[in-house]
Formats: C-alpha cells, structure tokens, sequence
C-alpha cells in the first residue's frame, strides 16, 4: 500500500511531461505546435477536474435537485419541504440538534481550555498523560465510547450506578446516559480534542513576553491569564466551539445508539428514519439543507475567526516561552486533565475490554466470569463480522489511495503552476470539508445508487463516498507536503539533464514519501470508523465494522459488540502506531 | 563567435512586462553578471535562459543555434547548461558524494569515471573529508560549496548562478565571492551570474550588465561601469555618486554657481546646442583643502563643510559650495579632519566626472 504516494507523484510527471520540443523542429509550427505543446497537462487537468465534479459537485447538485422533485416520476414539486418541515416530530429534531449541538461544544470548551492552557503555558506535570489522553479520545470512534457509556452509565445496570447503590444504599440511579445532557457529555467526552488542539496551537504562538507586559505593570498570573492569555486565544477558543458544534449536529453513531432508545430524535436520526422502507430520498434531500447551510456558514465564520491576522499575536520573533509556575495548584489542573483523560477514554475502553472478555458483562470482573467465545463467534461463526473487516480494509485502503493520488496530482499542478485555473481543482478538493458526511451519503444515494449507474450496494459507491468525503484532508496534507520540497530542488534535477518524470521520480517522490504516508494513514484511519456516510450506502454484501457494530448495537448483544469493537480498536491502534513511528509522533494531531 | 546570445528577449507576464528586449552576447569562456536591484527582470531572464520560463518575443542562441523562442523551448535537461540556485537546492535524501555525482550518471558515464571525477572536484572545492556526509549535516558555506563542485562537474556549456551568496553571512559571502572567480579561472566556463550585490559582482565578473526595469542599462567592465556610467541609474546603482543637473551651451556646462569647460572632461560630449545635461560627480574624485590650492587647470570652488560622518575608512563630507545651493558629498582620508562650518576649496577632477544620459 505504502507506495502510493511516489506513485501518485511518478504519475503526474508521466502526464506532464510536456512540452517544449526542441527548438531547431519547429518554428513555423506556430498554434498546432502550442496546442500539441500544451496537451498533456490540459489532459491532466480534464481527467481531475472530469473527477471531481463526479466526485464532489454532482452528488451536490443532485442532492439540490432531488429536493425539488416527485418521486419515480421526477417532476418538479415544493412538496419534499412540505413534508421535511410539516410535522412536529421533524421540527423537534431540528431544535434537539441545534441544542444538543451547543451543549456538546460548551463542555468540549470547558473540558478542554484548561487542558490546553496547562499544557502550553504552565509547569502542570504529566503533559505526556495529557496528550495520550487527547490522542486517544481522538483515535476512540464515538460510538465505541457511546457503547462504554452505556455500560457505565446505563441507569439499572450501568456500573457507575451499581457502584452508587452499593455505596449510599440508594435506590435510584446516580447518572443516566440515556438522557440529553447524558447525550451531550458523551459526545463532548469525544469531540473535546478539536478545541484543544486549535486552542493549544494558538496558545503556543503567543509570547511570553506578552505576559512578562502585564506582569510588570503589576497583574499577577491569574489577572494575565484572563486579561491577556486566554483573550488573545478567544478565536481559537471560538472556532474549536463551532468545530464541535457542527462535528456534533452531523454526527449519526452517537445519537442513534444513546437518542433512539432515549427517545431523543434528532436530524441525524431522523435522516436514517426517511431511509427506512419505503426510502424517501428526496425527503431527506430537503430535510438536509438546514445542515448544509448551517455548516457552510458556521465554516465561514470560522475561517474569518482564525484568518483575522494580528489579533492572534503570530509574531516570529521574541517567541521565548517561559512555563507559567502554578505551585500546589498544578496538581488541580493534573487532576483535571487526568479526570477527562478517565472519563472520555480509560474508563469507556476498560468496560469494553472488560465487556468483550465477559460471559454477562453486567457481573464483572470474576473468574467464572472471563470466555473467549465472543471473539470466537466474531472470527469463527459470525457469517458478516470476517467480512465485514476486510470490506473496511480494502474500502479505506482504496479511498485513501485515490484521495491521496487526486490530491497528490491536484496540489502539483496547483503549486507548481502547471496549468491556468488550477485553484478550481483545489476549490473542489477542498469543497467536502463544508458538507456534513450524512448530506453527502444521501447526495451520492440520490445520484448513483439508481440506474444509470446503479451503484446502490457495491463497493465502488462507498469507495466513491469515502473518497469524496476525506478529500479535502488528503488535499490539505498534500499541498503541505508539496509546498515543502522547493520547486528548485527539481529544477536543479533538470538542468543537470534529468527529464521532469525522471526529477520528479529521483528527487521530489522520495521527499515527499513520509509526508504522503503519513496523509494516507490519516484517510485509512478515519475512513475504517466512518459510519454516518457508510449507513446510509452500504448494501448486504458491503456492510462496513462500522455499520455492523451499529447493527449489533440494534440487537443488545453488549458481550459480542464490545469484542468487535476490541477488533476495531486494535486495527486502528496498529495503524496510529505505524504512522507515528513512520510519520512523526504528532501526525494525527498536526493542524493543518 | 559567441557561446550565448540573447536577441530582444522579452518576457511578460499578463500586462506586466518583466523583461524588455534584452540584448546580450557572451564569449567562450566570458563571466557575465546581471546586476540590478530585486525587480528588475535578472531572475527571470536567468531562468529564461536555463529553458524555464518560455520568452514572449526574442530569442536565445546558444553557440548560434535558437534553443529558446515564443512557443519552442528546449527543455533544461537538454540544454547541457548547470545552475547555482539561491536555496542551493542540494538535495536532502541524498549524500554529498551522490549529489555531486547525480549529473554524471545521468550523463551515463562509467562509474569508474564518474567516481574518479566526484572525487576530483570534491578536492578542488575541499569537501572530499565530507563527502559521506547529507546535507543537513553541513553549514550554509559548505552546502554552497556542494552546489558548486555539482554544478561545476559535468563541465557545463554555460554555468547559471541565481544569487548564489544572498544567503550567506557577510564574512563567508566575501569567501565565496573568490571562491567562484577562482573556479572560473580554472575551469572557464561560460558563465552568467545574477546578483544585486555591486561588489559580487565587481569581484567575479569580466563584464557587468546592469539591469533596470527589465531593460539592460549598461555592459561594460567593473571599473568602466563606476569611472563612466552611462545613465542616471547607474550612475547611482554602482557606487555612491553626485548628480549635478546643467545646462551646455557655448562649450561650457553651467551648474548651480559655478561652470565647467568641455573640453577638459574625458567624456565627449557634442558641443553645438543649448541643452540640459546631467553629471556623476563620484565623492572620491574630489578633493579638499584647508587653503586654496596652486593652480593646476582643475575648477576650485569655495565652500563650506555642512555636514560630516566618520566611517572608519573614510570621512563622509557634505560641503556646500560658495554662492550655490548644491550639497556634495566629498569622500577624503581618516586624518583629513575639517570642522563643520569651516571654509573649504573644493578641487574637481573633470577628467574623472562622467556625462549621464
């Protein structure tokens, strides 16, 4: 697998080798020999941009399009609205969404400032824990951490629960997961990540002599945190929030296994309502735009928040840092960190270890207790479960490959300024990133799932989908990668007689090696948790261990369920580790 | 007959013409800079010329073949050329020793050879104890050495180099400068080098094209371009100058408060007409003095000294002559000290003051 990236790169010299002939050949030639001159890479650029409206725009348009029309026969119609928006039920979902949304980011910035703050600025010990905690709540899919939620906080059986009763004495229940705060810390418990990294990497860009300013006009530590530090981090602060925010109304795993039972219904889960039998397609087309629109919205603010240049001190020089000394109260913010560390991974994962090696996982850690069988089931007798994880594999594996083949060609042409108009491909590569992966799954239903095409239930449509949907971060890695090997050093390649495929294959594939890998880890990794797209496209042949663990989830089988989880986990554990030892400690994490 | 020629090169980008009709020609063996300040189209006509950038109009010859026009260009890898860029673009994944190599084993050539000649040149610029070494393990004087012995090894038709020492801290920069001339002078290659340093380019070339808004204002040797340079630009570019606007008529050039005859500068200048001209009066042409000097046939003019900085090597006097509103700056030796607002006589050399178009 490892090589695409030289692939990819070794593929575009082939493409644009272009042009000059030699100079005795042709004069007269005049404008056949330019167009012959300019043909490849004109290719080049019809094959990506053919590509990408595939990939990225039409699924869009049609999306739109389908909104407006009467099924089977087509015709235009207003009455998709009228249903998306004439009942109760389905305005409720809109507001529990937004809600549930702003509840999740408020405790993801409230979890996670003071995390990044201690990190960045002070002498906290256990920054190594810290990370460990915010690398794994970011590597936990959501719905294994809302799986471990409900054994723990299950309100009869959940252990946190049992260990109250048995504690006080008590009747009732301590804390309950099936509710809407239940709800909204789970997925805060996995979303706090997003705040943290913006905010720490915008803390680090801050000088100390900024502080040193308003110490020596006399404001303690505590005064210069609040009246300097954390105000000159606000944006960051702020477009971690609105990260969160829309992470959280587009998120589908968490709501379905908590909100369904609970009877929260959301526009998530009221999306994959439409998509039961009978499939209402362009219901759920029309019920999508708020999400849509909001999103496009809330990134463009997000962009202005973190692009209004000097507000965030991003001077270069005088950039010394000093740790602010916090004393004996350095141990609070150890604890506290160590208490989201607990709570958002150590705890969920431990139940579900403990779950996965249980014959009851309700009785606990005992003797009697420990069997293999659940594994055994999954990996001997389970007819989808084997399936299911080489389709995840071999799914991501591709879609990682040709989001990092197109964004690889796409950031050369785009860097090396090969072609008129190449922003428009970048523009496109990029265009993924404002639509919620759900809006494009029933984007990529409406356009392929039914003839022509007829993808509905292959491989290639969720190839397709996944491809499309993590594009912008192959792109984002790519062009960061391509920006880092200067266009001389290719071009030194060439003056010493290295055609431009042989400079590319000598020189700028092997530096950008680690790069790429590290990108394509990236894809691999969250394309083999993605479930909110994958639900929506898989057939029975094509069902992913993400939407398989949802469908376990359905049936209640906790044991089996956390073992296939355990599975999971270990797959992606394996992966993260290659990547850090191939690609650098921090490649997950990195903020492009 | 020339090595490399470049005919009414041209190069624009959309509305924006960065290089105008450039004229240039180059001898076997010739070490040719382009001078100028960042801006000016050296780069871009540098590129143009390793086969890069593709010209608008014009041509470039290489030993009178076309290898560059509108719409058909060799491509670099044929033009047998080499280039110094300004990030020295030495490459990472490689060692020393394979860097320098890459060029001949693209050439095909034995590896007993290629290994003979690596070892050679690694010699002549002394990095041969280093050779095993990768580049993130050398300093910026180093790495620009590696460049060097690269570009210099496969025995280049034409050597390019993009401000190769722009990079460099001044002390090494002074060594590089030598460094360069003297692989010039052993290997002699044709050489085309870009600088907007005055002084690198004074030290490495035989002839100097300063450039100026993508036009070349002048080629000439180093020392003809400070004693005569042709246009205001130049004349201010190379060196520090003072420029005197006059008026000729009669075989006299008036200036403010005083006249010069002629006939006694060095530079001919059509007498007939009544018309403006300008001067380049270099600071180091003149003279001061304490009492008026004896006669010698050189204009003295009274003055008195306005301003004064002590440079070390020199003072840096800004006198203003009697009955004058001009203010010249004067260059004169660390132990010739005048007050400020002492009276000074002022000697012209009209030998050494250039007519400036």
């Amino acid at each position: 697998m490892t090589p695409s990236a030289s692939d990819g790169a070794a593929m575009s010299g082939d493409t644009v080798t272009v042009l000059p002939r030699p100079a005795a050949a042709s004069r007269a030639g005049g404008l056949l020999d330019r167009l012959r001159n300019i043909e490849p890479v004109s290719l080049l650029w019809a094959a990506l941009a053919a590509a990408l409206l595939f990939l990225v725009a039409a699924p869009l348009v049609k999306l739109f399009v389908a909104s407006f029309e009467t099924q089977g026969t087509g015709a235009f119609t207003l009455s998709n609205y009228a249903t998306a928006y004439g009942r109760q039920r389905y305005l409720d979902a809109l507001v529990n969404s937004l809600t549930l949304g702003l509840l999740s980011a408020a405790i993801s910035v409230v979890l996670a400032v003071p995390m990044a703050w201690a990190v960045s600025r002070t002498d906290m010990p256990g920054k190594g824990l810290t990370w460990a905690a915010v690398l794994g709540a970011f590597v936990v899919p959501p719905y294994l951490a809302a799986i471990g939620w409900i054994l723990l906080a299950g309100p009869n059986s959940g252990f946190v629960n049992q260990a109250w009763r048995w504690l006080t004495g008590a009747e009732g229940a301590l804390v309950n997961v099936y509710s809407f705060t239940g709800l909204a810390l789970v997925i805060a418990l996995n979303s706090f990540p997003l705040v943290f990294i913006l905010v720490k990497a915008a803390l680090d860009l801050i000088s100390s002599e900024m502080e040193d300013a308003a110490n020596i006009i006399g404001a303690g530590p505590w005064t210069t945190m609040w009246k300097v530090t954390l105000p000159l981090a606000w944006p960051a602060v702020l477009a971690g929030f609105i990260l969160v925010f829309l992470e959280t109304i587009a998120l589908f795993g968490t709501p379905a296994i908590i909100g369904i039972p609970a009877r929260i219904n959301v526009v998530t889960t009221q999306l994959w309502q439409f998509f039961e039998y009978p499939v209402r397609v362009e219901v759920a087309a029309a019920y999508a735009m708020p999400l849509l629109l909001v999103t496009v919205g809330l990134i463009a603010v997000q962009k202005l928040l973190l692009g209004r240049k000097g507000f965030v001190s991003q001077t270069g020089k005088g950039g010394e840092r000093r740790m602010v000394r916090l004393g004996p109260f350095r141990w609070v913010l150890f604890g506290w960190c160590a208490g989201v560390g607990a709570l958002a991974v150590v705890m969920p994962v431990l139940v579900l270890i403990q779950a996965s090696f249980a014959k009851a996982w309700g009785r606990g850690l005992a003797l009697d207790n420990l069997t293999l069988r659940n594994y055994a089931l999954l990996l001997f007798e389970h007819e989808m479960a084997l399936t299911s994880v080489w389709n995840t594999i071999w799914f991501s594996a591709a879609a990682a490959t040709i989001a990092g083949a197109i964004a690889l060609l796409v950031a050369y042409l785009v860097n090396r300024r090969l072609v008129p108009f190449g922003e428009v491909l970048g523009f496109l590569c990029m265009a993924p990133f404002v639509i919620p992966g759900i809006v494009m799954a029933i984007g990529f239903y409406a356009a392929y799932a039914s003839p022509p095409l007829a993808l509905y239930g292959t491989a290639t449509l969720l190839i397709l989908a996944f491809t499309a949907r993590f594009l912008p971060i192959a792109y984002a890695n790519s062009q960061a990668a391509v920006r880092a090997v200067h266009p001389e050093m290719e071009e030194a390649a060439r003056i010493l007689g290295a055609g431009r495929l042989q400079s590319i294959a000598r020189v700028t594939a092997p530096l950008l090696k680690k790069s790429l890998l590290g990108g394509w880890l990236i894809v691999f990794i969250l394309a083999s948790r993605e479930l909110s797209a994958a639900v929506f496209l898989v057939g029975p042949r094509t069902r992913t261990m993400s939407v398989l663990l949802y469908d376990l989830s359905e049936a209640g089988n906790f044991e089996v369920l956390a073992a296939f989880g355990g599975i999971l986990l270990a797959i992606t554990l394996v992966l993260v580790a290659v990547g850090m030892k191939l690609a650098g400690r921090d490649f997950m994490l990195r903020r492009e | 007959m020339s090595r490399l020629v470049l005919r009414g090169l041209t190069k624009a980008f959309g509305k924006l013409t960065v290089v105008d009709a450039v004229d240039l020609a180059l001898e076997e063996g010739e070490f040719v800079s382009l001078l100028g300040p960042s801006g000016c189209g050296k780069t871009t006509t540098l590129r143009m010329i390793a086969g890069f950038l593709e010209p608008t109009a014009g041509a470039i010859e290489m030993d009178g073949r076309v290898i560059s026009s509108p719409g058909s260009v060799m491509p670099p890898e044929r033009r047998r050329m080499s280039m110094i860029f300004q990030s020295y673009a030495i490459w990472p994944n490689m060692t020393v020793e394979e860097n320098v190599a890459f060029g001949l084993k693209l050439r095909k050539l034995p590896s007993e050879e290629v290994r003979r000649r690596t070892a050679e040149i690694l010699e002549v610029v002394q990095m041969s104890h280093l050779a095993g070494r990768y580049p993130a393990e050398l300093s910026g004087g180093q790495q620009q050495r590696v460049a060097l012995a690269r570009a210099i090894v496969v025995k280049p038709s034409v050597l390019l180099l993009d401000e190769p020492l722009s990079n460099l801290d001044a002390n090494l920069r002074e060594e590089m400068r030598f460094e360069i001339r003297r692989l010039h002078d052993e290997f002699r290659i044709t050489t085309v080098y870009v600088t907007h340093d005055q002084a690198e380019a004074m030290a490495t070339s035989d002839r100097i094209a300063v450039m100026n808004a993508g036009r070349i204002e002048q080629v000439d040797v180093p020392h003809l371009l400070y004693t005569r340079p042709r246009t205001r630009f130049v004349a201010g570019f190379i060196g520090r100058t003072n420029l005197l606007e006059g008026r000729l008529a009669e075989g006299e050039i008036a200036l403010d408060g005083f006249a010069l005859k002629v006939a006694q500068l060095a530079d001919r200048v059509p007498e007939a007409g009544n018309r403006p001209i300008l001067l380049s009066v270099r600071p180091q042409s003149m003279v001061l003095h304490r009492t008026p000097p004896s006669a010698n046939g050189r204009p003295v003019l009274p003055a008195m000294v306005a301003e004064r900085v002590y440079l070390g090597e020199s003072w840096d006097y800004v006198v203003r002559p009697r009955d004058s509103g001009l203010r010249l700056r004067v260059a004169a030796p660390p132990l010739q000290v005048h007050e400020v607002g002492d009276p000074v006589w002022l000697e012209m050399d009209p030998r050494q003051i250039a007519v400036v178009d």
